[in-house]
């Protein structure tokens, strides 16, 4: 068995594949991860403001029926199976990209799959924020924008920073599960040559290298965090 | 001038109605050291939020100045809020940034303040008042506590105000820099005329740094009144436990023919001991020590301690009299030392 999967053809047709896929393959996953990951966040970011400031003790409560709502779409998108969802929003991509096959047909279930999780992680992240803090600035005159653009949001960067390392790694894995249904980078490679033909070379190296890439934009989240946060004693 | 009438403020709770506040009526006039002491729980942080509408009261209404804060629109109270700053007990700093910025936040909140040159001068300005320019790029972290709370009087002082509002503003910190903070406010009091709000439990505080109290005990204001009146006399059963925190001493300990007077040290430089003894000799008036509790700061004496004195003669003025002549000294006779009031009852049931 071994043998067989180290002969020197394999490896010899492994490497060329390696070789001529992988770039485009790597650059695809890290593209589509990064975009839609930017695009929920642009989406998740405003509905974990609204989560946090809206309810009924925040600094713009907002109608109960409005926050329930919210919470409600919110808790039906996030328990939709990535996969099954990737079909259901098959009308939006077409209405948005034109068609459902491809690397940047699957941005749009991405970014649906991913702006709810974010939301509530930026929720969780808003909530650390000390109510004492909030209520300083109450005090000093702020009003509820300025509470959010110049104390929710600043004192929760390095919060911010974490929870968005954890959504880009989670959604990279959607994203690779997206190679299934047509979508480009990595997740294809490995679903084409190691499910469909049997080359575990490839899925292996493909796998890899995801594993790598959650590795550095891990390492990267984390480091940024730390060094963005002004709590820790001892630093410049 | 600060009116406060007919305050009532009710919190609506999972287990019923909790009257935090019943029926508060009090007068601050402007410039003054005003404290207002009471137990945890017995409303005091209610209060001092009333002032500034952080907390919305059930009825009764607060003027400021002749503007009845309860009828401000939302915006205009914002605005009214840079005249009433407030100060807090765990300093509540912006972690993420530096002082100068902290310093700078409100003015940058009034939009008023123009030009962000404008605002680092009058941040780095404060900041000296307070003795910390030199900590205007360190962050909040990097800072003791009482460090940490001269930044926010600091930004408490940046707009301006008229009313600075501290909210037990030195419970968490240590004694020796519990008087070096009320040092500083008194400054700033005395050299601005910002009238001062003090909200505390420990009676040390009010000693050290208001004119008047008030007592607030159960939501309800029981006394109020001078300092020193309050300390030579406390009436209610709520002044009395504050004042005598080790139980009624005075009454406790009083000696057939002897009266008694309280003597409060706020930072004295005479230390207790040799004071009793000068007064001995100087004016041959013998002193019984009924009950001491005092410390040194710094090289100055702080707490408070009283007197037997037998009687005879003007012996009790004459003592009151030496010793009110000592700086940072506060004496006065205790009228209801000997004969248990009705509350010393309930004194001692709670």
């Amino acid at each position: 068995m071994l043998d067989k999967l180290f002969a020197p053809e394999v490896l010899a047709e492994a490497g060329e594949i390696i070789r001529s896929q992988f770039p485009l393959a790597i650059w695809e996953t890290v593209y589509v991860t990064v975009l839609s990951t930017a695009f929920a966040i642009v989406l998740g970011l405003p509905l974990g403001v609204l989560l946090v400031v809206g309810e009924k003790d925040g600094v713009r409560p907002l109608p109960a029926w409005l926050m329930r709502t919210l919470n409600v779409v919110i808790n039906l998108l996030r328990s939709v199976p990535f996969l099954i969802l990737m079909v259901l929003v098959f009308p939006l991509t077409r209405l948005i990209v034109g068609t459902v096959v491809g690397t940047v047909a699957s941005i749009v279930p991405l970014v649906i799959a991913a702006f709810p999780f974010i939301a509530r992680l930026a929720e969780g992240s808003l909530r650390e924020v000390n109510p004492n803090t909030i209520e300083m600035a109450q005090s000093l005159g702020a009003s509820p924008m300025q509470i959010v653009t110049q104390v929710m949001l600043p004192e929760s960067v390095p919060s911010l920073i974490s929870n968005a390392t954890i959504a880009i790694t989670t959604i990279l894995g959607y994203s690779a599960m997206s190679g299934i249904i047509g979508g480009g980078g990595l997740g294809k490679i490995a679903m084409n040559y190691g499910y469909y033909r049997y080359k575990y070379l490839i899925m292996v190296a493909a796998v890899i290298l995801l594993i790598v890439l959650v590795q550095a934009f891990q390492s990267i989240g984390t480091r940024l965090a730390v060094k963005s946060d002004k709590r820790l004693k001892n630093k410049g | 001038m600060i009116e406060i009438k007919n305050l009532c403020k009710t919190f609506r709770t999972a287990d019923g109605e909790v009257e935090a506040l019943k029926n508060v009526s009090l007068s601050i006039p402007d410039g003054d050291v005003f404290g207002i002491i009471g137990m945890s729980g017995a409303g005091k942080s209610t209060l001092v939020r009333c002032i500034n509408m952080l907390e919305r009261p059930t009825s009764g209404t607060v003027v400021i100045d002749g503007v009845d804060m309860g009828a401000l629109s939302e915006r205009e109270l914002r605005a009214k809020r840079r005249e009433i700053t407030m100060i807090f007990q765990g300093f509540n700093l912006l972690m993420q940034k530096t002082c100068l910025d902290n310093v700078c936040f409100p003015l940058k909140l009034s939009g008023l303040a123009g030009e962000k040159a404008w605002r680092k001068k009058r941040a780095l300005e404060l900041l000296e008042v307070v003795g910390l320019a030199d900590k205007a790029n360190a962050y909040p972290a990097q800072l003791s506590g009482g460090q940490q709370q001269r930044v926010a009087i600091a930004r408490a002082l940046a707009t301006d105000p008229k009313v600075l509002l501290c909210d037990e503003a030195t419970s968490a910190l240590d004694p020796t820099t519990t008087a070096s903070i009320l040092e500083l406010i008194r400054s700033i009091n005395e050299k601005t005329g910002i009238t001062v709000i003090i909200i505390t439990h420990q009676m040390s505080v009010v000693e050290s740094a208001c004119r008047h109290v008030a007592i607030l005990d159960g939501g309800v204001i029981v006394e109020t009144g001078e300092v020193s009146e309050i300390f030579s006399n406390p009436a209610s059963a709520a002044a009395k436990r504050l004042v005598y925190p080790e139980g009624d001493a005075a009454a406790a300990s009083a000696v057939p023919g002897e009266r008694m007077i309280r003597v409060v040290f706020n930072g004295s430089e005479a230390t207790s001991t040799p004071l009793i003894a000068h007064m001995a000799v100087e004016k041959g008036i013998e002193a019984n020590i009924a009950y001491a509790s005092t410390r040194t700061i710094e090289g100055r004496e702080y707490g408070s301690m009283l007197l037997g004195i037998r009687e005879g003669g003007n012996a009790v003025e004459e003592a009151v009299a030496y010793l009110n002549a000592a700086a940072g000294v506060l004496a006065g006779e205790v009228q209801d030392g000997r004969a248990p009031s009705p509350e010393k009852e309930a004194l001692t049931d709670a």
